[in-house]
Order: C-alpha cells, then sequence, then structure tokens
C-alpha cells in the first residue's frame, strides 16, 4: 500500500528537507520500517525501544501519529492498517510544564 | 530578538492571566520564513493543569492544517508558568520540537487572575540548548500613506 507520509519540521534532517515521502506497508507499522530504511534513524525518533528492542515498542508519548486525519492512538495503534493513498501525519506535540 | 505587536503581545498576557492558576498556551503563526508573528492563535491546555500545558491532538492536526493552508508557520510559541519563573523548565526543554519558534514564558505568579505586570520572556530552544532572546515591543504596522497617483 503506498502512502504519503507528512514530516514534521524537526524530522526533515532525516528526510533531506522533503515535507513528504513516499512510505509503504499494510499497517503503521510496517510504514515506519518502509520509513527507516530510506531514512535511517528516523524510526527511533517515533517509536520507544522496549528492552532495547524497538520491534516490541510503542509510539512515543510525546508524538502524534495521524492515519487520514485520525489519531493512531484510537484506531489501534503501530497496528492501525493503511490503504493505498492514505496519508500518514506525523506531529509532535507541543507541551511542556 | 523577537519582535511583536503590542496588540499580540497583550493578548498573550490576557490569556495567561485569564487561565490562571492553569497554564495558558497558544501560537502565534506567521508566514515561513518571515519570523514575523501575525495571527494569534490560542489553544486550549488539554492537559488543564497548573504544572503542564499540551495542545489536543485533535486540535493540533487542525492547527497544522491550516497554517500548511495559509503557508505559515508557528513564529511564537506561548505558555504560562503559574507559580515559577518564566523560565523554561526541564520539561520544557526536552520537549521543545520547533527549532525555528521563539518560545515565549510568560509567569503569572505575582498578580495571578488580577491585573498587573507579568514576566513576559522569549527564548530559542535548540537540541536542549535554550537561549534568551530581547523582547521588542512594536507597535501595529499601520499601511504607508500611498501617493495620489
Amino acid at each position: 500500500m503506498a502512502v504519503e507520509v507528512r514530516i514534521p519540521t524537526i524530522l526533515r534532517t532525516y528526510t533531506g528537507g522533503e515535507k513528504a515521502v513516499p512510505g509503504d506497508g499494510t499497517t503503521l507499522s510496517e510504514v515506519i520500517d518502509n520509513l527507516e530504511k530510506n531514512h535511517p534513524g528516523i524510526k527511533d525518533r517515533l517509536i520507544e525501544a522496549k528492552d532495547g528492542d524497538d520491534s516490541q515498542g510503542d509510539l512515543r508519548r510525546f508524538v502524534n501519529v495521524y492515519v487520514n486525519d485520525e489519531d493512531v492512538r484510537f484506531t489501534g495503534g503501530l497496528d492501525t492498517s493503511v490503504n493505498d493513498g492514505d496519508q500518514v501525519v506525523v506531529l509532535p506535540a507541543v507541551a511542556g510544564g | 530578538m523577537l519582535r511583536i505587536e503590542q496588540d499580540t503581545y497583550d493578548a498573550i498576557v490576557a490569556h495567561a492571566k485569564k487561565d490562571h492558576p492553569d497554564e495558558a498556551c497558544g501560537v502565534v503563526a506567521g508566514p515561513e520564513s518571515s519570523d514575523r508573528p501575525e495571527r494569534f492563535v490560542p489553544m486550549v491546555n488539554a492537559a488543564s493543569s497548573p504544572t503542564f500545558y499540551e495542545f489536543d491532538p485533535t486540535d493540533l492536526l487542525r492547527l497544522y492544517r491550516e497554517m500548511d493552508d495559509r503557508d505559515e508557520e508557528p513564529v511564537v510559541i506561548y505558555h504560562s508558568h503559574t507559580a515559577t519563573e518564566a523560565y523554561p523548565s526541564r520539561t520544557d526543554i526536552g520537549l521543545a520540537m520547533e527549532p525555528h519558534a521563539h518560545y515565549v514564558l510568560v509567569s503569572t505568579r505575582e498578580h495571578g487572575n488580577s491585573p498587573g505586570p507579568v514576566e513576559f520572556r522569549s527564548y530559542r530552544i535548540v537540541d536542549g540548548e535554550v537561549t534568551e532572546e530581547e523582547v521588542s515591543v512594536v507597535e501595529p504596522a499601520t499601511e504607508e500613506p500611498r501617493s495620489p497617483r
């Protein structure tokens, strides 16, 4: 499934400055693995490894990911399925103390 | 240096006072790469907390889409501290993800919801490094008088 992934300013160092890059996969998790292949290092910024294993990780608390404008926290997280032409948006939280 | 118009400055201060003792937050958007904070956008603090703020994730997406459509970026990201000084906390520094933004901190600890001066300070926060900058409050830009054709 070919999707478009919108990249926030802070992560464009991984995409050569591109605001949007193509991605591929049937779930968000696969799309992120595919991103990592083309833009090494980006996965660690999105996923918090569990016990040093990033295949067991989950989305970082202060990273928001949306598939077609739906916050994936409400649609199955990393298991959220994606379809051809879907748009994935990554936005770091605007938060602090 | 942050240059900000008086009415925008006043709007940020008014928002901070209104939401005290909870933290208030928002952005001032402006044309990409212009460094001009023009469009005041107060946001809801989804955390409703005196010690934490977070834009609601749905509001956040809407805001960024809107800015995208208008070729804008968040020139200023502001929030208030309600019991401590107007200096970025460790959490503020750890979560600062907009390297081009001016991070404005307002402290309402002195006067709370009441009239009276506040601390209003601005910072760049890049890779965990905080740099305070001067704040210059300017009168709103007026149209240049046009000469008759």
